[in-house]
């Protein structure tokens, strides 16, 4: 099998603030990992290649700094990189971002299925991994939880849904996301570390992968964030109760009562 | 990208809700959305129109029209019973096609979230996700999407000029639906599937509804959720006790998650889900920031723990100090049974 695996660099924490006078967000002294989503993908693509055979691709859409995220994904079992990285394609929405890695896909050829994480943890979107199915016009099953089996030509999965679970078949090639409950990554081995390291990770452009420079960045993308602001913040009295159980309980229970909530 | 001119924006009209069907029932998130267009089609002087894609669902559009609808689509397919993203997604961008709405706003959910991304692509328009506010321009009709982005930490203002229609999802209970006007008329325009939709097509081997309201989350008005403090498997049951008692679902740390004493469907914050039900009772949860981000804007929130210092004790709008063990079968003697 020929799995490629979309992965994306971000911040530590989804804790971000915006700096009260230039109204950016702040993102120096954020450590920057890989989306938490995404090291179950890569890890469910290198257990796939373990088990059926194959290659796992790792690819990335970012700045420079953003090859570390496929040096981690390489230190864990993953046979290439490829770095999607220019100035044409900083400023990318959901819809060029997609565009471009499913460029990047046919670029690379012959794959089999493509895995990407739920949705990364600053953007939150959820919208990447369906997009890249619709520019290719492959199938796709979003929310994996289970991979339950693989044919030559199809695959059978398990989908996560706020009331419960499907299971269904899916012709490949095809574009997974996946959430938690599928796998537990493993931590890189040494010898995982060592050719991480020594990885030469190629750096494609919008011409390496056929873009069309109409369709990414800031041109290839319709929507536009025209303002960003700080929530309202909680407002900051906290009523404390305490007493007995029973005292507290009454007490709550009041108060939950006085807001009709119960 | 193709952009449109100001003439082909123009052409684009009404505003579109994409129902939230489950096993043939329209789900109740379909009224808040159509609540939502409502306002935007009154500033825009246009319509709503609600699109049916389901298998036994002819009859149940028409009490669409209660909710604020004009027009309800409907597609109505033996096909359409599981969830076929592929092929909803091809009758979408079909219909939008040939009825040009000006915006289609469709709900957050595991469905929509898959659905919707797919139809943004496929005809060339832009997506924003969660939107926890929507106007409208009611000059040029522009969309102005307010998302929430680093778990809730920023929210940002987006609008898409050049491109018709303008795509939304919204999260189940970020709007209110409106009371139903059972004397309110509309008509249904019927449409069928077509042979091109049908090219690719799951095969939907099993399909597991829990019968529990204790999972789901999102559409949960009460959460009660527990942490490390709960101490095992034992803890949750007697939260799943106290949340059938108020009928409100389960929430969970990922610390306890990952002790394996409730399933991740459970999950609440950056690796599970983000919730914002009106209320949120933490029970020994300590409020790791990567927790907090997942519940803070959650309407009201109670804390139940020992140790008075912790940061879920410090957002929250009510916190009892106290042994949750003790105080939980309290609270249940204090609520009658339901």
């Amino acid at each position: 099998m020929k799995i490629v695996v979309c992965i994306k660099q971000v911040p530590a924490t989804n804790d971000a603030k915006i700096d009260p006078e230039t109204k950016r967000i702040i993102r120096e002294g954020q450590k920057a990992i890989m989306n938490p989503f995404d090291t179950y993908a890569v890890e469910e693509g290198v257990r796939l290649k373990e088990k059926f055979g194959g290659e796992v691709i790792a690819i990335t859409m970012g700045p420079p700094k953003a090859e570390a995220v496929l040096r981690e994904a390489i230190s864990v079992g993953a046979d290439r990189g490829i770095l999607l990285s220019d100035g044409a394609f900083a400023g990318s929405d959901t819809w060029a971002t997609s565009y471009v890695l499913a460029k990047a896909i046919e670029k690379i050829g012959d794959v089999d299925l493509v895995i990407c994480g739920k949705q990364a943890i600053d953007g939150d979107t959820a919208q990447v991994g369906p997009g890249i199915a619709a520019h290719l016009d492959w199938m796709q099953a979003t929310y994996v939880m289970a991979v339950e089996s693989v044919e030559t030509s199809s695959i059978t999965v398990k989908r996560m849904h706020e009331d419960g679970y499907d299971v269904c078949e899916l012709q490949l090639p095809a574009v997974l996301t996946v959430v938690k409950d599928i796998n537990t990554p493993r931590v890189p081995t040494l010898k995982g570390r060592l050719a991480a390291q020594k990885y030469e990770i190629p750096v494609w452009k919008p011409e390496d992968i056929g873009a069309d420079h109409d369709k990414i960045g800031l041109k290839g993308s319709p929507t536009r964030v025209v303002k960003t602001q700080a929530p309202d913040p909680r407002k900051a009295s906290t009523i404390r109760i305490e007493g007995s159980p029973q005292e507290c309980a009454k007490a709550l229970v009041r108060e939950l009562r006085l807001r009709s909530l119960v | 990208m193709i952009t449109l001119t100001d003439l082909e924006r123009k052409e684009y009209r009404n505003i579109w809700v994409i129902a939230e069907v489950l096993s043939g029932e329209i789900q109740p998130v379909t009224h808040e959305l159509i609540g939502a267009a409502r306002t935007l089609a009154d500033a825009r002087n246009s319509q709503v129109w609600a699109v049916v894609l389901g298998s036994g669902v002819g009859d149940k559009a028409e009490s669409l029209y209660a909710y604020g609808a004009d027009t309800v689509i409907v597609v109505d397919d033996f096909r359409l019973s599981g969830f076929q993203d592929e092929m909803e997604a091809r009758i979408l961008v079909r219909l939008i096609k040939k009825y040009k709405p000006e915006v289609v706003v469709c709900a957050a959910t595991s469905r929509g979230r898959a659905l919707i991304p797919r139809v943004a692509v496929m005809a060339n328009c832009g997506l924003t996700a969660d939107c926890t506010g929507l106007s409208i321009d009611p000059e040029n009709g522009d969309l102005l999407q307010t998302s929430p982005a680093f778990g809730g930490n920023i929210l940002a203002t987006i609008r898409c000029s050049n491109h018709r229609p303008q795509m939304a999802t919204v999260r189940p209970r970020v709007m209110k639906a409106p009371e139903p006007d059972l004397n309110r008329k509309g008509q249904v325009i019927k449409e069928s599937v077509l042979d091109t939709d049908l090219d690719k097509m799951k095969k939907i081997i099993e399909i597991f509804r829990s019968k529990e309201t204790a999972v789901n989350l999102s559409d949960a008005r009460i959460i009660i959720a527990g942490g490390r403090g709960m101490k095992g498997p034992e803890g949750f049951e007697l939260l799943k006790q106290f949340a059938s008692r108020v009928g409100g679902a389960v929430g969970a740390s990922r610390a306890a998650v990952d002790a394996g004493w409730i399933p991740y469907a459970h999950q609440v914050g950056q690796t599970g889900q983000t919730v914002q039900s009106t209320l949120y009772i933490a029970c020994g949860i300590s409020g790791q920031i990567q927790h907090l981000v997942g519940m803070q804007s959650c309407d009201m929130i109670v804390a139940i723990d020992k140790n008075p210092d912790t940061p879920m004790m410090q957002i929250a709008d009510i916190a009892i100090i106290g042994d949750v063990f003790e105080i939980i079968p309290e609270i249940m003697n204090e609520i009658p049974k339901l």
